[in-house]
């Protein structure tokens, strides 16, 4: 389980968030610009709060009271960053091993086939990143994030750079990791639809403040705010 | 071969090698120098950035006359490096690479730093994320991203290694078989009436060696931009 409970001085304003979050996934949400990446970018350990404690099952990932940081190296958490951020020198299959390499996971080959047919990039293992379209490009991400064999995913928008085809092209492979991979999801988004798909928790953001914590309930509210 | 003499080819062989180890010695520095200049703010930036492109500015004589006058046997510098470990540089072709290397160094920096200037910080984030501590980081990413330019510093300071006389001269003289590079011999042969052809034949052979080196560069850059971008 994911605990949060942290603070952090954001240019105009301060984010202040406390949530837990358990199996399954764990719906960020928000308008742009409420500090959802912020968020999960503290969870991950590339923003550093400036108060509180963040800690994930047993282990504690940073607590300002007794001056604990583990880097983002040392966390195992996968993140896949809205825009893949894939290594241009490296072809998909050393995308992919990247992160089991670096984590020190030995090799597993029934792993590396499984996650690259769950993701239907099999086909696409010799290519440069430079070569793959949006979609492909978010599927490697993803896979590479999972072969780490992670503790958590962080999933940063990561359809939003994607037009609506390629939306609902990769929303089924992102369901079915929720149910198959059995790894804590973490989902950042501003898209009802998206979120609705996915979350079975919600945690909804307003200018750096949890507003409400829930179902996918809370969804009607968030869009009849919109609609108001 | 080519009516060259035996001295010439020493000359030839010479400059060849006090360029690539000039430019071999200079790599690391080059590197550390250069990521030094685009990611960190320290005081004093500014004059070890003044520093570092003084070479290329100076008169290549003021340059040697300072390796001179530190770099000596009996100048500080050099009687420590004597003293402690037995290394010479003066009157030695290790001067001379010594003279090439400080000489090429502004124009290895350069290009090095540029390209660690444009790598996109987003992707080391990203590797750390995926378990690689920072000197991962830099081997298996920043490293490999900045290769295009670290290529085009190594054959720039290549380059200006095979073409250095001020410095070297000054710093090293000008002895045959030691120290005396191809543009040196060029220089002497100039002074000895009836030497031309001599002297004509030294200057095709550094052309050549200045498009061969620019022909190798064409070709590893090229070579880069197939391993970047597939095809």
């Amino acid at each position: 389980m994911l605990a949060v409970d942290a603070e952090k001085q954001l240019g105009a304003f301060v984010l202040s968030v406390k949530f837990r979050a358990t199996r399954g996934a764990t719906a960020l949400f928000g308008a742009s610009g409420s500090g959802k990446t912020s968020v999960i970018n503290m969870i991950a350990g590339l923003l550093t709060p400036d108060r509180g404690a963040i800690s994930l099952d047993e282990t504690i990932l940073f607590d300002a009271g007794k001056c604990i940081n583990v880097p983002p190296h040392q966390r195992r958490i996968g993140y896949v960053f809205q825009e893949g951020r894939l290594f241009p020198h490296l072809s998909v299959r050393q995308n992919l091993d990247y992160g089991r390499r670096m984590s020190g996971v030995p090799r597993d080959g029934d792993e590396f086939a499984r996650i690259a047919s769950l993701l239907d990039i099999d086909r696409l293992l010799e290519r440069r990143p430079g070569h793959l379209s949006g979609g492909e490009r978010q599927r490697v991400a993803v896979g590479r994030a999972l072969l780490m064999r992670p503790k958590l995913l962080l999933l940063d928008e990561p359809l939003a750079s994607l037009d609506a085809g390629h939306k609902r092209e990769i929303l089924p492979y992102l369901v079915r990791l929720r149910d198959d991979a059995g790894i804590p999801i973490v989902y950042v988004s501003h898209s009802p639809a998206e979120v609705r798909r996915i979350a079975t928790t919600v945690v909804r953001l307003d200018r750096g403040q949890v507003v409400a914590t829930g179902g996918i309930e809370l969804l009607k509210d968030a869009e009849a705010d919109v609609f108001a | 071969m080519f009516g060259l003499s035996p001295d010439d080819w020493t000359a030839v062989e010479l400059t060849i090698r006090i360029s690539i180890v000039a430019t071999l010695c200079a790599l690391p520095f080059g590197i550390a120098l250069g990521w030094l200049l685009a990611r960190r703010n320290f005081w004093g930036k500014s004059v070890l950035d003044g520093l570092v492109h003084l070479p290329l500015v100076m008169p290549p004589v003021v340059t040697g006359y300072l390796l001179l006058i530190s770099f000596g046997r009996r100048a500080p510098i050099g009687a420590f490096l004597y003293d402690h470990f037995g290394i010479v540089f003066s009157f030695r072709w290790t001067g001379a690479a010594l003279a090439c290397g400080i000489m090429g160094f502004p124009l290895m920096v350069r290009p090095i730093r540029l390209a660690l200037e444009t790598i996109d910080r987003k992707l080391e984030q990203a590797a750390s994320t995926l378990g690689a501590n920072r000197a991962l980081v830099f081997l298996t990413i920043t490293l490999p991203l900045a290769l295009p330019g670290i290529i085009a510093g190594i054959v720039l300071c290549f380059a200006r290694a095979l073409g250095e006389f001020g410095a070297t001269i000054t710093f090293v003289s000008n002895i045959p078989g030691e120290t005396q590079t191809i543009s040196a011999a060029i220089y002497t042969l100039t002074q000895i009436p009836g030497s031309d052809a001599a002297a004509g034949r030294l200057v095709l052979i550094s052309i050549a060696l200045a498009f061969a080196a620019l022909f190798a560069s064409e070709w590893l850059s090229r070579r880069a931009a197939i391993r970047f971008h597939g095809d």
